[in-house]
């Protein structure tokens, strides 16, 4: 039997397709003659079959690190922006690093990583590298608390759910996303522009929201995705006027009624879809009916992922998954069956399943469990609100109650304030059970999101 | 407003948001002829906690849940500046 065949990031670009770019904010990098250049200033080699951290400031040289890395380094670990500096040496020890490619070499003059090599703009001349071995892909999970687990992936793994949906119709997209590309949903969306042969338009965490709405018409983009808290914002922002994508994506976080009406509102002629992913089950699936959820007939075995709800969470078994937590004293991945809990809590209701919350994000309300996503899809609902946050609030008489905050369309009368809290509350009522209505309703300006890209909950 | 007349209000707001029918609240109704549960008291200790900035029932050790409507007045009013 012959060993079988390992394709590389690389062998999904050449010189065949013309005009593909990778650009952010300060740059364009042609993606056509990528594989004749260099950002590691010509050192790959050194690199081969090694342990390698990619800790870069930008993502743009992080992607290109990417496509020369793929293939050629044993391992290769992807180092989000937010990383707490305090678990860097953790995640260096568990992951097994024996190089590193960074922007500010300096800093890791006495770190103890035996190589370290710059990655540096603008790219040089190389020769193309071949192909040699399948490239262990580590990411990092987005808690908000603690070491971050490591979760290992194979390319395979990441694009199985790009490749079953096949070659996009019509003229190659131009892909961007809010997201970071280091992130499970962001590097999703990298490898889809890659394996499309289309481009990619990098976002930029200290770009003002318009101006990257106008980047992102400027270069054309077809195909755009965010979690509902990125698109709430962009639609809070006006700036969505300007925009008119082809395919408008949501994943991340719950998408719920009020946030597809929005967009579909705002981008009429384009398709509004909702996938659910995560770092650790993959790619599960794609809804694009504009209902929220997803019909029940998607459990069992469906286009080679298989899904089930046990205790309330959906499970997940498919070759998408990722293939173990990564480091000394990791936690098994799956079950004995190789199915994935992904901690989302389902519901069933008709013949439809329903997100209702995560279950580590459950607050306790006077001794009842209550997920606060249900609370604020609740809310959302009401045609002035844009974005909400429910949480728990300590309270002497039931030890906790529900309380909201609650931002409201943009051009909202403040007179209106009393009797729009008033509605919520009473659609809260006839929605809710009682002790998950809040308690309290606050109207502020904003709401903190994640960097990425999820509202913060600092109480759960 | 006086605090006798924010807690007589916010009292008379949930009753509404809560379908309670309220007797006429006098200062020696006992609370548990308000109708109110225990939900309904916490949303309005909440609400007079934002409106007041005091929590009379969480500050003070030492303080019993008030019996009456005048009890449950007085705890606000009496709150040390």
């Amino acid at each position: 039997m012959s060993p079988r065949e390992v394709f590389a990031l690389r062998d999904h670009l050449g010189a065949e397709l013309k005009g593909r770019t990778l650009s952010d904010a300060h740059d364009v990098v042609s993606l056509t003659d990528v594989l004749s250049q260099t950002v590691l200033g010509g050192r790959l080699r050194e690199l081969s079959g090694r342990a390698v951290l990619l800790k870069l400031s930008d993502q743009l040289r992080s992607g290109l690190a990417m496509i020369e890395l793929d293939g050629i380094a044993r391992r290769m670990l992807l180092c989000p922006p937010d990383l707490n500096p305090a678990h860097l040496d953790a995640v260096i020890a568990d992951a097994g690093i024996d190089a590193v490619v960074s922007d500010e070499p300096d800093r890791w003059a006495d770190a103890g990583v035996s190589l370290v090599v710059t990655a540096q703009l603008p790219l040089q001349a190389t020769t193309p590298a071949k192909t040699e071995r399948a490239t262990e892909w580590l990411m990092l999970t987005s808690g908000t608390s603690g070491v971050p687990k490591i979760v290992g992936h194979t390319l395979e793994a990441l694009t199985g759910a790009i490749v079953a949906e096949g070659p996009a119709k019509g003229p190659a997209p131009v892909w961007a996303t809010f997201y970071d590309i280091r992130r499970y949903g962001g590097l999703q969306i990298f490898l889809r522009a890659i394996l499309s042969g289309g481009s990619m338009v990098l976002s930029d965490p200290h770009e003002a929201l318009a101006d990257h709405v106008a980047r992102l018409n400027a270069r054309g983009v077809s195909h755009i995705s965010g979690t509902p808290s990125h698109w709430r914002k962009l639609l809070m922002s006006g700036s969505a006027a300007q925009f008119a994508p082809g395919y408008v994506r949501l994943s991340g976080e719950i998408a719920d009624q009020a946030v597809l009406d929005g967009l579909k509102a705002a981008f009429p002629s384009s398709s509004v879809g909702h996938a659910y992913a995560s770092t650790e089950a993959g790619v599960g699936f794609a809804v694009n009916d504009g209902l929220e959820g997803f019909p029940a007939d998607y459990l069992g075995n469906r286009n080679g992922v298989e899904m089930k709800v046990v205790d309330g969470s959906l499970r997940i078994r498919s070759t998408r998954t990722a293939h173990a937590y990564i480091g000394r004293n990791a936690a098994a991945l799956t079950d004995g069956d190789g199915f994935v809990d992904s901690g989302d809590i389902v519901e069933l209701r008709g013949d439809r399943y329903y997100f209702v919350g995560r279950r580590g994000g459950i607050i306790n309300i006077g001794g009842l469990k209550v997920h606060p996503e249900e609370i604020e899809a609740a809310i959302n609902r009401h045609p002035d609100v844009r974005m909400s946050r429910a949480k728990s609030r300590r309270s002497p008489i039931t030890g906790g109650i529900v309380v909201a905050d609650v931002i409201l369309a943009e051009g909202t009368d403040p007179a209106r304030a009393k009797e729009i809290r008033d509605q919520i509350l009473d659609q809260c009522r006839a929605q809710l059970a009682s002790h998950k209505v809040p308690a309290v309703i606050r109207f502020v300006e904003a709401l903190d999101v994640t960097p990425a890209g999820k509202l913060a909950r600092t109480d759960a | 407003m006086s605090v006798r007349s924010k807690v007589i209000e916010a009292i008379q707001q949930i009753a509404k948001e809560q379908q309670v029918k309220l007797p006429a609240l006098t200062d020696d109704l006992s609370l548990h002829e308000t109708g109110f549960d225990s939900l309904a008291f916490a949303i309005l200790v909440a609400r007079l906690e934002d409106e007041t900035g005091v929590d009379p029932f969480t500050i003070s050790e030492d303080a019993a849940f008030p019996a009456t409507v005048g009890d449950f007045v007085r705890a606000y009013e009496n709150v040390p500046a």
